[in-house]
């Protein structure tokens, strides 16, 4: 689903990646874990283009989402981000943080597909072949309608469909990290990438976003995740890479991963975090 | 304390024997068009200039806009507000050949000036918002434009209300030299009054007092609305 080919990207003259090679298929489970500051994060940021790539391919659904004239906006609503400081829009309330992207995107695309009919209608005047029309199967009020249903839903999934209408400074940091988890779900996505989800969680709330997680994950959800939680990562993972200085030095399945670690970085990094 | 009350009756007499209300309620009004529609105009453009100092900067055409801009705010803030209602209306206006009244111009200098200022009000306030809010927006694949207007602005907003409150207080206050450029405010009426009776210390006293007033109630007015939109930060 994800290929990331000979990926590369510095900040100036600190290059952070160092040409990484991974490819992500549907519904894996990938953990990736590292020393801090040797670019989780970028790599991260670097599949859903929050930061440019410098240099490399990747190709998401057949694309090269890197190069710099595809619409990554496009691209983006179908791979969901989860942060580690949850970054829930503020002046909105629980239910319109999870409405608001589906709602946007399918209001635009429908105002798109009307005008391209109004400028057809006009063209097919002059035509002989006429052009078909887009058709149009749905209004402004079922796209809010069925995304309401679809928000409820989900909350109700949480256990937090009595939160819908209270803004998110009002929820503990296990909520917001739950609903952010769930307005990414929203779009639909085809992957969701999470950075360090549970690092700014108070111990006791932990547990309970990772629980979401596994759930995610044995609905066949495609996730690629940086964490420090090693038990979840043994647990739950198909895939786990190590990386260190920009680059991959080891990957492979948890058990040889975490039972049989070759790189020496590794081993050592293993037995601090272990 | 007898030549004061007498001051004052002269004050009553022409107030509302010769006309003095209707000069300080038109006062009054062109005060008021002034400092709200140049307040409006500033936050038009204020949010305009403010969103093009934050759009990234790796095309070209961002970085032109964005010198223009500066070069705007630099000459607005340079120069005291008298001087350039004076330059408006006895340099630009000539050379261009337009014909505006003191107030029109008046509006047009105020607008344009408190755009300067509101703009570097907002950046800061933009630039307050978390940045998490703009990268969560992006990661749900709305656009640059659509999570500043409805995810980074309005929290923006709410954070320089304040400061915005005081801007427009400053363009109450600063009207007062709009008679400068011919147009009647406040000052122009109390000054009538005064010439009538040749006697200026109650007229200036009361219009002192109108002034406060105006800025006690703005003030209060600014809390109300501050108070409506701190909702998403109340716990329930
Ligand atoms: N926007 C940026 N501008 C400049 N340098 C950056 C930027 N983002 C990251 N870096 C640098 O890139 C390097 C890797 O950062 P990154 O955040 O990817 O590390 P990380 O592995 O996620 O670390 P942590 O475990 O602490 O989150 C760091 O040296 C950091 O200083
Ligand atoms: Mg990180």
């Amino acid at each position: 689903m994800i290929d990331v080919i000979n990926l590369e990207k510095h900040f100036g003259n600190n290059k952070v990646l160092n040409g990484i090679n991974v490819t992500i298929e549907k519904g894996d489970i990938m953990v990736v874990i590292g020393p801090s500051g040797s670019g989780k994060s970028t790599f991260l940021r670097c599949l859903n283009c929050m930061e440019d790539p410098t240099g490399g391919q990747i190709i998401f659904n057949g694309e090269n989402i890197a190069d710099m004239k595809v619409d990554i906006n496009k691209h983006r609503q179908h791979m969901g981000m989860v942060f580690q400081h949850f970054n829930l829009f503020n002046n909105k309330t629980v239910l319109q943080n999870i409405m608001l992207a589906p709602v946007h995107v399918q209001c635009k695309n429908l105002r798109k597909a009307k005008r391209q009919n109004v400028l057809r209608k006009c063209a097919n005047c002059f035509r002989k072949d006429k052009k078909e029309l887009n058709e149009i199967t749905t209004t402004k009020k079922q796209i809010i309608d069925t995304a309401k249903e679809k928000a409820l839903s989900l909350l109700k999934s949480i256990g937090l469909e009595d939160k819908a209408d209270v803004y998110p400074s009002t929820l503990s940091g296990g909520q917001k990290q739950r609903v952010a988890i769930v307005r990414a779900l929203a779009m639909n996505p085809d992957v969701i990438l999470f950075d360090e989800p549970t690092s700014a969680l108070d111990p006791e709330m932990v547990g309970e976003v990772l629980d979401l997680m596994k759930k995610l994950a044995n609905e066949g959800m495609t996730m690629v995740i940086v964490t420090h939680e090693m038990g979840f990562a043994r647990e739950v993972a198909n895939k786990v890479i190590f990386i260190d200085d920009g680059q991959i030095l080891e990957s492979g399945t948890p058990e040889r991963f975490f039972g049989n670690p070759k790189n020496p970085r590794l081993k050592d990094f293993l037995s601090k975090v272990l | 304390m007898d030549s004061f009350i007498l001051k004052v009756e002269k004050f009553i007499e022409i107030f509302i024997e010769y006309n003095g209300y209707v000069k300080v309620l038109e006062g009054l009004k062109n005060t008021l068009i002034i400092a709200v529609l140049g307040l409006l105009i500033g936050i038009v453009i204020g949010i305009l200039i403010a969103t093009v100092r934050v759009i990234p900067k790796y095309k070209i055409l961002p970085r032109i806009l964005n010198g223009i801009c500066s070069v705007y705010v630099g000459l607005f803030r340079g120069a005291p507000m008298v001087v350039q209602l004076l330059v408006f209306y006895y340099v630009m206006l000539p050379l261009l050949d337009i014909h505006m009244t003191g107030v029109q111009v008046a509006i047009l200098v105020f607008g344009l000036n408190s755009g300067a200022y509101i703009s570097e009000i907002m950046r800061g306030g933009i630039q307050s918002v978390d940045s998490g809010q703009m990268e969560a927006g992006r990661a749900v694949g709305l656009s640059f434009g659509t999570t500043m207007m409805k995810i980074v602005i309005p929290q923006a907003v709410k954070n320089i209300l304040p400061t915005m409150g005081n801007e427009f207080i400053a363009l109450i206050k600063e009207t007062s030299v709009v008679s400068f450029v011919g147009a009647a405010d406040l000052y122009v009426a109390f000054n009538y009054i005064g010439s009538n009776s040749y006697e200026f210390m109650v007229p200036y006293l009361v219009m002192a007092i109108i002034y406060i007033l105006l800025v006690l109630i703005i003030s209060l007015l600014v809390k109300l609305l501050e108070r409506s939109l701190g909702k998403s930060d109340r716990r329930n």
